[in-house]
């Protein structure tokens, strides 16, 4: 019996292309072999069924209030890989009562066993869902530009990562780099600055690892677009070499566990 | 058209009859606004008079006769406007409610023209303690509410400190050589940034907030905990000083 491993995909600033992310990160895995799942657990942003272009008829949100089975709410996305989308009407649990709590805990329950690898593309910022979410994840990866105000508040979240749910390993991914090797610098600054404020703090380090950059790709604003995942739709371009690359070693990350 | 026998009051002009609509209720409304001290707008041959009075009708709806401030209706309209452009923009917004301490001991001891005197010189002294930009509202008897736009979490308590010691500070005349002062009780609750969340939800949190100031023995502030840590200056100079060799290449 398989028992997937859930990464949680988040980014503190929203807009900065995480659940095109996801999409393609999912897309990547499946491609490898992997049986992957995306939840989208942006439930009061939801937006993971206009990056797949699907309109499903029964979502999440019947399945937490008991309109439809499990089975009947994941959708088989393109790219090869399932998707369970938040729908709308989720605005209601944007705020985090014990009733969601364990009804989105039981969801992931059910499925854990039937993936190898389940995505959970939570909201934006560090509201108490996307903590709850988050929470639900064997590894934390981070979506974050080199724009400034995408690292500062990606900083903040890995504040709120180590301290509150005393994370000690993240994961970056650097989207829309300008250059080659930008993501490592980003990666490494975060990472100094980490050491300097906040591990004294824990007690104990705090490590950032790079799983990858994708470099900014006009593919990527066309595939967006057209609604389409960049793996299927330009599979040659740079940003979905990279994307792949980064599955690769999500991968690699699973069997070193 | 003007010296219709039948107007009972001369001084209330009449519509050319291509805005006469039958039920058409304009007698009433201008009453309503001469009730109100507005000067009704014009004179009814004049082009863009029944603007003028739809415009002066909705002015007159939106507030609280009383105070003047916006009243629960205009507030909840502001409040949803509010959270569909910090779901898009991500940009902090902050919600206090107030609600004047054992208001009706003020009541009871000076009468209810006092209690209106109280009301009317705390919503001076709110809207004296905010900027132009932020809305204040009477939501309810002695009950008020703050939006707060563009506020970023760092000042939210300090903002909110400012108001509670205005009201304190402020001598209210109820009476002729009768001066006295209230006190409020403040909770407060910012947008969730980039979440589409519903006017109950956010009104909801600044409640529990408000609750909790009330049974810490009021006369003070309490806010939902900020969900993203400070990051303070010496962090972001810190994670913005890119080597110029990598940074430039």
């Amino acid at each position: 019996m398989t028992h997937a491993r859930i990464t949680a995909i988040t980014s503190g600033k929203g807009g900065v292309g995480k659940t095109f992310v996801a999409a393609n990160l999912a897309a990547a895995l499946a491609r490898q072999g992997s049986k992957v799942l995306v939840l989208d657990a942006d439930l009061g942003l939801a937006n993971l069924d206009v990056v797949l272009n699907l309109a499903p008829k029964v979502t999440l949100h019947d399945v937490m209030v008991g309109n439809c089975t499990l089975e009947q709410a994941v959708v088989a996305a393109p790219g090869g890989f399932d998707a369970l989308l938040a729908g709308s009407g989720m605005v209601e649990y944007s705020r985090m009562t014990p009733e969601v709590r364990e009804r989105l805990l039981a969801v992931v329950e059910q499925l854990r066993p039937r993936y190898d690898h389940i995505l959970l593309d939570t909201g934006a910022g560090i509201s108490d869902v996307v903590l709850f979410t988050v929470s639900l994840a064997d590894a934390v990866l981070l979506v974050a530009t080199p724009e400034p105000t995408s690292l500062t508040d990606a900083y903040a979240t890995m504040k709120v990562l180590a301290t509150v749910q005393q994370r000690r390993h993240l994961h970056l991914l650097v989207n829309q780099a300008r250059h080659s090797g930008e993501g490592r610098t980003v990666c490494q600054q975060l990472q100094a600055v980490l050491d300097r404020y906040v591990a004294p703090g824990l007690g104990e380090p705090l490590r950032l690892s790079l799983l990858g950059e994708v470099p900014l790709d006009a593919g990527v604003r066309e595939a967006v677009q057209r609604r389409q995942l960049l793996l299927e739709s330009q599979p040659g371009s740079p940003a979905a070499q990279a994307l792949v690359a980064a599955a690769t070693r999500l991968l690699q990350q699973v069997e070193n566990a | 058209m003007s010296s219709l026998p039948s107007s009972p009051l001369p001084s209330v002009p009449t519509l050319p009859p291509e805005h006469a609509a039958p039920g058409l209720r304009l007698e009433q409304a201008l009453q309503l606004l001469r009730h109100s001290g507005v000067e009704p707008p014009g004179s009814p041959d004049q082009a863009l008079y029944l603007q003028a009075l739809v415009d002066a009708l909705v002015d007159l709806s939106s507030r609280d006769p009383l105070t003047g401030l916006a009243n629960r209706r205009s507030f909840e309209l502001a409040l949803a406007r509010e959270i569909d452009r910090v779901a898009r923009s991500g940009e902090p917004a902050l919600l206090l409610v107030l609600d004047i301490d054992h208001f009706k001991r003020v009541n009871d001891t000076h009468g209810h023209a006092a209690g209106d005197q109280v009301i009317k010189a705390v919503a001076q002294a709110l809207g004296d303690s905010v900027r132009p930009m932020d809305l204040v509202a009477r939501t309810g008897g002695e009950e008020f509410a703050i939006v707060m736009p563009n506020c970023q979490p760092s000042f939210g308590l300090s903002v909110a400190e400012r108001v509670r010691q205005r009201v304190a500070t402020t001598s209210i005349n109820v009476a002729a050589h009768t001066a006295m002062q209230v006190t409020v009780s403040v909770g407060g609750a910012f947008a969730p940034q980039w979440v589409r969340s519903t006017t109950q939800l956010w009104m909801q949190r600044a409640d529990q907030q408000l609750y909790r100031a009330k049974h810490s023995g009021r006369n003070q502030v309490c806010m939902e905990p900020a969900a993203l840590p400070q990051v303070s200056e010496q962090e972001k100079a810190m994670l913005f000083d890119f080597p110029n060799t990598e940074a430039g290449s």
